[in-house]
């Protein structure tokens, strides 16, 4: 039994699922602090409402996790190879235009619309991800930069042609016109949510990537270029290849991802969801960061870490009916992100503890259990990396 | 007053896992030259860093002139007159000789320098211990050799009368390691006490007066040198007897497999070209050696063939096909297995299981995949294959995170791939740098056997044992030319390491 605890433990996935709870133990202490700060005396009500306020409006979470999952997909799916995919917003933007453009612009069998718009979706976000992929790739033009950029370069685009187009463009209200019904994403039919099919397509995108990373040579290539670049052209592996499509492939999702939300269908009868050209950058293709760190940017992780994000968002807006503002939420997930990004850190940690404490118990039972374990390991290293810098430095003389 | 300068006693020290020095005694008499000999792993840099304080000893107490101390950390260690010089040397790259040797320790008066004092105070010492240096000349611009005399006379500098080197002589040729020892016995006059951290036997019979033998963490024993042989001290670090001589059978080279023809390759360092005009042949069934001291060339000349860096002239033709501008996939399938020269940085995933790694070369090949599906269960079932027949050991089979083994058995399962793997032409470039006795004998084994199958072998190498004992054709490399063909059998170490020093060139 205790060899199992220490298996389990001892694993990967462990550690990154009790550091992200450990994040999020964390994050809701300080948001607690905060509202004790601000009005002690609704603190706990106020508090118990973050903690389960979410519940009373599941449909919202649901809807709402949908677009910041893709996001979060398209982030963590390019850190597997070592990308840092800061343009998911660009990606997202450009998704959701080419998806409403389609929806406003052309008049294809109704049954289909819907799904031509998404696809539209796909591409506007594949575009938008190939362009930094590829002069990553070509060029070695920092992604981060690129991204970045083009997440300007996509947001004041979108606005100026959304603006321009009188038929998606209503100038009195100062955003998009209602997306004809033909072009909203069947309904999942939870009452008073905009919950949809775009849901569980999330979900499937998400077991699709767990399934590429895991199971293919493609996956494997990716991965093995994230944790190791050097062994990956020492391999052959044909690296600027392999950026460019991991480029393309996180910018489809994110643009998806725009696509989600702006087909969604609203609650209310005839309306759909709108944009607002106010020269915003999106916040869900950051939100999708944190999503992605949270998870671990593993894409099951994502779809968790993607709904418990929402989920927070949801009760943050209830805490307003205790005079709280709902910026609240936002030093919470703050505050989760901050620690995700050391919670490794702390994840390895545990472990060690009931390694700690096994070996007091059965000291005999430990040494079986690993009889070809080499003393060397920390003994030998750690010395030469006391101090990388100095001792790469004496490597390069 | 006590008879040791230094005492460790009952010293233990457990990482997590891994128990890295258990119950370990050393004493350090006054005045002499204690070697510390073990394989890797074996738990000697730890006991080192815990005396030197950049660790501490979980029990056990360690004592100066009978009196027990408390090391935590370098300053400590410096208070007590312990000096180290590190393996990778701890050196401000763009400072000069004489500012890194008062670097800490700076005299001046209220915080104004005094390098007069400081420099004579150098030069007084650099003279008398025959430690030549130029105290202008800023460290990057100088030989390794002249860096190591500086870490020297850092420690004298700060009057420490222990000195703790850790593998010095790693770095250095034959005729710089006789100055090195002469150094140390110099020390060793005067009164200064000496560790010698090395896996060097005939080092530690060169200088040594006495010899503590570490095994697996634990203290095998001291021994007086006098009183040993060679053999007693190897079979002490390994556990078991160990030959010297590789064994191997005379063989006719055959056809050309790699052929080198006016090779440049230029450098990342500096303007000059790092491989100048260089050209050579690889023969089935011989191992070649490329012999030089470290950063005259080899290893841009290995990658100029491996493929990891462009030439800028000349041709590489392997098995008669004109490889020189071909990606490393192509040369990959067209017989070339490359043992890289850094197995952290190239040679595995360390993030990936044994089993990922172990067809990393491979995993594209339809044995391995089926439409871009990777077939688990072949790559598991020749992984086990692999790690029965190359005798790699590790503590969960297949599935261990590569970063968990030890240096020796991640280099086994690098040439176990590399072997396994269908090739015509084997590069090996430092396959055992850092590898304890043992794993060095295995290797050059398996280089041997892989030579008596009919392949081409080229093996880089800074250590002159190994290509005076392995290869069947030396080329010596220096500062980017070959200065000179030798055959192993007809020459002698010293010859080698004139040539390698530039002193002497027979092809222009």
């Amino acid at each position: 039994m205790q060899l199992d605890i220490k298996k389990i433990t001892k694993s990967n996935g462990f550690s990154a699922f009790t550091s992200a709870l450990l994040a999020i133990g964390l994050g809701l202490v300080c948001g607690f602090l905060v509202m004790l700060g601000a009005s002690p005396e609704n603190s706990l009500y106020g508090f118990q409402t973050l903690l389960f306020g979410g519940m009373t409006r599941l449909g919202d979470v649901v809807y709402y996790a949908t677009p910041i999952i893709m996001t979060g997909l398209a982030v963590g799916f390019a850190f597997k190879m070592g990308l840092f995919n800061i343009g998911a917003s660009g990606q997202y933007t450009m998704g959701m235009f080419f998806a409403m453009y389609v929806g406003f612009m052309f008049k294809p069998p109704e049954s289909i619309h819907w799904l031509l718009c998404m696809l539209a979706g796909l591409v506007g976000g594949i575009l938008w991800g190939f362009i930094p992929g590829f002069f990553k790739a070509l060029l070695n033009v920092n992604e981060v930069i690129t991204s970045i950029m083009f997440n300007y370069i996509g947001m004041y685009l979108v606005d100026m042609l959304i603006t321009k187009n009188s038929t998606m463009y209503i100038s009195i209200k100062a955003r998009t016109a209602y997306l004809p019904a033909s072009a909203q994403m069947p309904s999942l039919g939870i009452r008073n949510s905009g919950a949809n099919i775009s849901f569980i397509i999330a979900l499937l995108i998400a077991v699709i990537l767990f399934i590429v990373l895991e199971m293919t040579i493609f996956g494997y290539e990716l991965k093995a270029t994230g944790y190791n670049k050097h062994a990956s052209i020492y391999a052959g592996m044909n690296g600027k290849r392999n950026i460019i499509l991991t480029m393309m492939i996180a910018g489809g999702l994110a643009g998806l991802g725009g696509a989600f939300y702006i087909l969604s269908p609203s609650t209310i009868p005839g309306a759909s969801m709108t944009y607002e050209p106010i020269n915003v950058i999106a916040s869900n293709g950051f939100t999708g960061i944190a999503v992605a760190l949270l998870g671990s940017s593993n894409p099951l992780g994502i779809i968790f870490s993607g709904l418990f994000i929402s989920y927070i968002q949801r009760s943050g807006s209830l805490v307003e009916l205790y005079g709280y503002k709902p910026e609240i939420i936002d030093i919470v997930i703050a505050v989760i992100i901050y620690f995700s990004a050391f919670a490794r850190l702390m994840g390895m940690a545990i472990p060690r503890l009931f390694k700690g404490k096994k070996s007091r118990h059965s000291e005999s039972h430990d040494d079986a259990s690993e009889p070809d374990n080499p003393p060397e390991g920390p003994g030998e290293e750690i010395p030469a990396s006391d101090n990388p810098a100095v001792e790469a430095s004496g490597k390069g003389a | 007053m006590s008879e040791y300068i230094i005492e460790m006693l009952n010293i233990t020290k457990e990482f997590p896992g891994i128990l890295a020095n258990d119950n370990i005694t050393l004493r350090l008499k006054k005045g002499e030259i204690h070697a510390l000999l073990g394989e890797n792993g074996a738990g000697k840099s730890t006991l080192m860093s815990i005396l030197f304080g950049l660790y501490q000893a979980d029990s056990g107490e360690i004592r100066k002139n009978g009196v027990p101390v408390q090391i935590r950390n370098p300053n400590d260690a410096n208070a007590l007159g312990i000096g180290m010089v590190h393996q990778h040397f701890k050196l401000v790259e763009i400072f000069t000789v004489l500012e890194n040797i008062i670097l800490g320790v700076e005299p001046n008066k209220l915080g104004f320098l005094k390098m007069k004092e400081a420099r004579e105070k150098v030069m007084e010492l650099s003279e008398k211990y025959g430690l030549r240096v130029n105290p202008d000349a800023v460290i990057e611009k100088i030989s390794v050799g002249m860096q190591q005399r500086v870490e020297i006379l850092k420690m004298l500098f700060r009057e420490n009368e222990i000195l703790i080197f850790d593998e010095p002589t790693a770095v250095l040729t034959p005729q710089e390691i006789d100055e090195l020892m002469e150094i140390m016995r110099g020390f060793n006059k005067e009164g200064k006490s000496i560790l010698f951290i090395t896996h060097k036997l005939n080092e530690i019979m060169a200088v040594a007066d006495r010899c503590t033998v570490l095994w697996k963490g634990k203290c095998v024993g001291t021994v007086e040198v006098k009183n040993t042989s060679k053999e007693e001290l190897s079979r002490m670090m390994v556990g078991r007897d160990v030959s010297f001589e590789v064994e191997k059978k005379d063989m006719e080279p055959g056809d050309v497999v790699l052929s080198v023809r006016n090779l440049t390759v230029p450098s990342k360092f500096h303007k000059k070209n790092a491989v100048r005009n260089v050209s050579f042949d690889v023969r089935a069934g011989e191992i070649v050696c490329i012999a030089g001291i470290d950063g005259n060339g080899q290893t841009e000349l290995v990658s100029a063939i491996t493929g990891l860096e462009r030439p800028s002239g000349g041709t590489i033709t392997l098995c008669g096909k004109d490889i020189t501008r071909a990606n490393i996939r192509t040369r990959s399938k067209t017989g070339m297995s490359h043992i890289p020269e850094d197995r952290h940085k190239h040679g595995l995933v360390l993030d990936y299981t044994l089993e990922q790694n172990m067809v990393l070369q491979r995993y594209w090949e339809p044995e391995f995949q089926n439409k871009g599906f990777i077939k688990k269960r072949n790559v598991r079932n020749y992984a086990e294959m692999l790690i029965e027949k190359y005798d790699v050991r590790s503590g969960q089979g297949p599935l261990t995170i590569a970063r968990s083994m030890s240096g020796g058995n991640q280099q086994k399962a690098i040439i176990a791939r590399e072997i396994d793997k269908k090739h015509e032409l084997l590069v090996a470039v430092q396959p055992t740098r850092g590898l304890d006795i043992g794993a060095i004998e295995y290797i050059h084994k398996q280089l041997v056997a892989s030579r008596d199958a009919g392949k081409a072998v080229l093996l880089v190498s800074l250590e002159l044992d190994e290509v005076m004992a392995v290869s069947d054709r030396i080329l010596v490399i220096y500062e980017g030319e070959i200065v000179g063909e030798l055959d192993p059998k007809k020459t002698t170490v010293q010859e080698l390491g004139l040539y390698m020093s530039g002193a002497k060139r027979d092809i222009a």
